[in-house]
């Protein structure tokens, strides 16, 4: 994870004032099923188990956390592509939670998606010209100069030559195939995108570009994101707030700089320190301080009792085992869900080597695999 | 939805296979859509263009086979006993390779002397017409049950797909033989009967593909990405499914096709086939079973009609195959 993006870091945060999505309890439990006739639940794994957040009109928040922490199925949760099984999704001040598919359609025009794989996102029997035009036709929208017209436009707005317009996916190579992508979520002018990883899939070289095109978007067309990614630099480039997710619940929710500067949950702090460091003459000082977990994330079919960090957090104790630390305020805007939230000490270089220490002598969880 | 042999597409400078377009100067820019690529592809295997050669030729020759047997041959049912050789009981025809000559191009039935190229080319259009009709069938069925089967998932998939088993393990052979026999044997009855189980029984073989590959289309970004804009279910299968099970269908379909002669001549040389007089390649075969001592050439030129025409379907769909699939070595 080379920190090859520009650290052109992005001007003070814009006025961000009314919330355009609040989420609340936000819950979704896959089951599990057995039997080939007769199909009987046996368990869940509860991908996502709980969210409270909000995103406010033009500010971009940062999802980040790592493989199957329940970042992409927020996502999906969020523009509707999955049924949350419990909680409360506010859009504008509509509840969406529960909306029908047909109810949804015209929701669809505010709330896009831009996928992480551009090479399956992409309908490979399709011309870019179709792909690009689908929601115009879904949705109906007039296009007063032609739906091809529109269509080049949205191709020109996102850097590719509109001439382009009867090509294959497969004519493209990765980068220019996520600007299909973007160029589609952005065809109906949609208020807020949910971006699934937009960049994980492209050389670290292309996702510079991609991350840049979707800032001077945001600026242009006054667009709200929510970016899903495990890059925590990326994340960090063009995020404003960021909120840290682990194993189905968010554990730590700031505004970018105070969540880089100040992390407050320990899971946030070994995120961080586990960044690597470009700089030679840096690194190897970030290297011995970094804090390595030990052991793996726990199954989310059946999650650690209390904090869900417990089983891998030196500072754990008893109350951590017994009460799920409540997610609250602990500072202006900076919400972190901790019993024993990390301390300014913790943060020197002293600090970060007793954590160090501490936290690879956190035992493995032995505990077996859930019988099914 | 451009696949397969599309008929315009042979203004394409480029070679085939490198999916690397360049940026055309000052031309023209167009895509070329996977479909044309393979027909590229295709139309370098030799073997597959000689199937294809021979299956066009083939349906040629069914469709005209009345005006061809007029310059070539001689009604169907027109007996020439001067060409049987009566001096051996009446049974081989004259002359040598059993009885062919400038007058008949595949010599003559034995006994009764009827023109054997007339047999074969009016047994073609026999053969083909089941043949196709059967899997034009099996194609239609295959294709509702499996997409409906892949898409939806969960009971849906287990019942159809349970549904598939059961007619796979079927008694097929016996069923046709039983059923048919207790049918009234008119032509056009027994034709659309041959159909209905021909085709009602290789069905789950395209069905089981189907399924499997909308499976796995389902779970593609392209089909959520659909939904995100509002597309439903309806849209999803024909615009986003479809074109890409498009590939596997036709190939699969090109592949039961000599699966269904064979079936057919089978039933034909059961004796469950299309009712006699109409000239069927199973019924030369078995009837052939009674003279291949006087007269093996009678019973050698309708099992080569039924050899090399399966041999074609066989050597297309293959090539098909690797030209639609180019990642399936098989």
């Amino acid at each position: 994870m080379p920190t090859s993006t520009p650290q052109t870091e992005r001007a003070a945060t814009r006025p961000a004032t009314e919330n355009l999505l609040e989420v609340s309890g936000l819950e979704k439990h896959f089951p599990i099923t057995r039997g080939a006739f007769i199909r009987r639940t046996v368990g869940a794994v509860r991908a996502v188990d709980g969210l409270d957040f909000t995103v406010r009109t033009g500010e971009t928040l940062g999802v980040v956390g790592e493989s199957g922490c329940g970042k992409s199925t927020t996502g999906r949760l969020v523009t509707r592509l999955l049924e949350p099984t419990g909680g409360k999704i506010t859009f504008e001040g509509r509840d969406i939670t529960h909306m029908s598919v047909r109810q949804m359609r015209e929701l669809r025009r505010d709330v896009q998606m831009i996928f992480q794989d551009p090479y399956s996102s992409l309908n490979p029997r399709h011309t870019v010209g179709t792909i690009v035009g689908a929601p115009l036709r879904i949705q109906n929208i007039p296009t007063p100069k032609g739906q091809k017209r529109a269509v080049q436009d949205l191709l020109e707005l996102v850097g590719l030559n509109p001439e382009h317009y009867n090509r294959y996916p497969h004519e493209f190579s990765g980068g220019q195939r996520q600007r299909i992508g973007i160029a589609r979520a952005l065809a109906l002018r949609p208020k807020l995108i949910v971006c699934d990883e937009p960049v994980s899939a492209l050389d670290v070289s292309i996702q510079a570009q991609v991350v840049n095109l979707l800032d001077d978007l945001q600026r242009e067309l006054n667009l709200t994101y929510m970016f899903i990614a495990h890059d925590l630099s990326v994340v960090k480039h063009i995020s404003d707030r960021v909120a840290v997710m682990y194993l189905g619940k968010m554990v730590e929710l700031a505004p970018r700089d105070a969540l880089y500067a100040t992390p407050m949950h320990p899971y946030t702090l070994a995120l961080l320190s586990a960044v690597p460091v470009p700089d030679p003459s840096r690194r190897d000082k970030a290297q011995r301080e970094r804090v390595l977990l030990t052991g793996d994330v726990p199954s989310p079919i059946d999650p650690p009792s209390g904090c869900r960090f417990r089983t891998r957090c030196w500072k754990a104790q008893d109350k951590c085992a017994q009460e799920v630390p409540p997610f609250v305020e602990l500072a202006p805007g900076h919400r972190v869900a901790c019993h024993f939230p990390v301390t300014d000490a913790e943060r020197t270089p002293q600090g970060r080597m007793a954590a160090q220490h501490a936290a690879a002598e956190v035992p493995p969880d032995t505990a077996a695999e859930p019988a099914l | 939805m451009t696949l397969g042999p599309v008929t315009s597409s042979t203004d394409v400078a480029t070679p085939a296979g490198e999916e690397t377009p360049t940026i055309a100067d000052g031309k023209k820019i167009e895509g070329r859509s996977l479909g044309r690529i393979a027909w590229m592809r295709l139309k370098r295997d030799k073997l597959a263009m000689a199937g294809g050669g021979f299956i066009i030729f083939l349906i040629l020759v069914a469709i005209l086979a009345p005006l061809i047997n007029k310059v070539l041959g001689h009604p169907v049912n027109e007996y020439h006993q001067d060409k049987i050789d009566p001096n051996l009981g009446g049974i081989p025809p004259v002359g040598t390779w059993g009885g062919i000559s400038k007058d008949f191009l595949l010599g003559v039935q034995p006994v009764t002397g009827r023109d054997l190229f007339s047999q074969i080319i009016y047994g073609a259009q026999t053969s083909l017409l089941i043949a196709l009709l059967a899997t034009l069938l099996a194609v239609v069925i295959g294709i509702v049950v499996g997409v409906t089967a892949g898409y939806y998932g969960g009971w849906v998939d287990s019942l159809f797909s349970r549904f598939m088993d059961l007619i796979l393990a079927f008694p097929l052979i016996l069923f046709a033989i039983a059923l048919i026999s207790v049918l009234p044997p008119t032509k056009g009855f027994r034709i659309a009967v041959m159909v209905l189980i021909i085709g009602g029984f290789s069905w789950p073989y395209i069905g089981r593909i189907v399924r499997g590959q909308a499976l796995s289309l389902r779970e593609r970004e392209f089909v959520e990405a659909a939904r995100s804009v509002g597309a439903g279910s309806f849209r999803i299968i024909f615009r986003e499914l479809l074109p890409n099970l498009a590939a596997p269908i036709l190939v699969y379909s090109t592949l039961i096709i000599p699966s269904n002669i064979l079936f057919e001549a089978a039933l034909s040389f059961l004796g469950v086939g299309v009712p006699p007089p109409t000239p069927s390649w199973g019924r030369l075969l078995s009837d052939a079973v009674d003279y291949y001592e006087y007269d093996p050439m009678y019973m050698l030129i309708p099992g080569l009609a039924i050899f090399v025409t399966v041999l074609a379907f066989n050597l297309f769909g293959d090539g098909l195959r690797d030209a639609l699939d180019p990642k399936s070595n098989r």
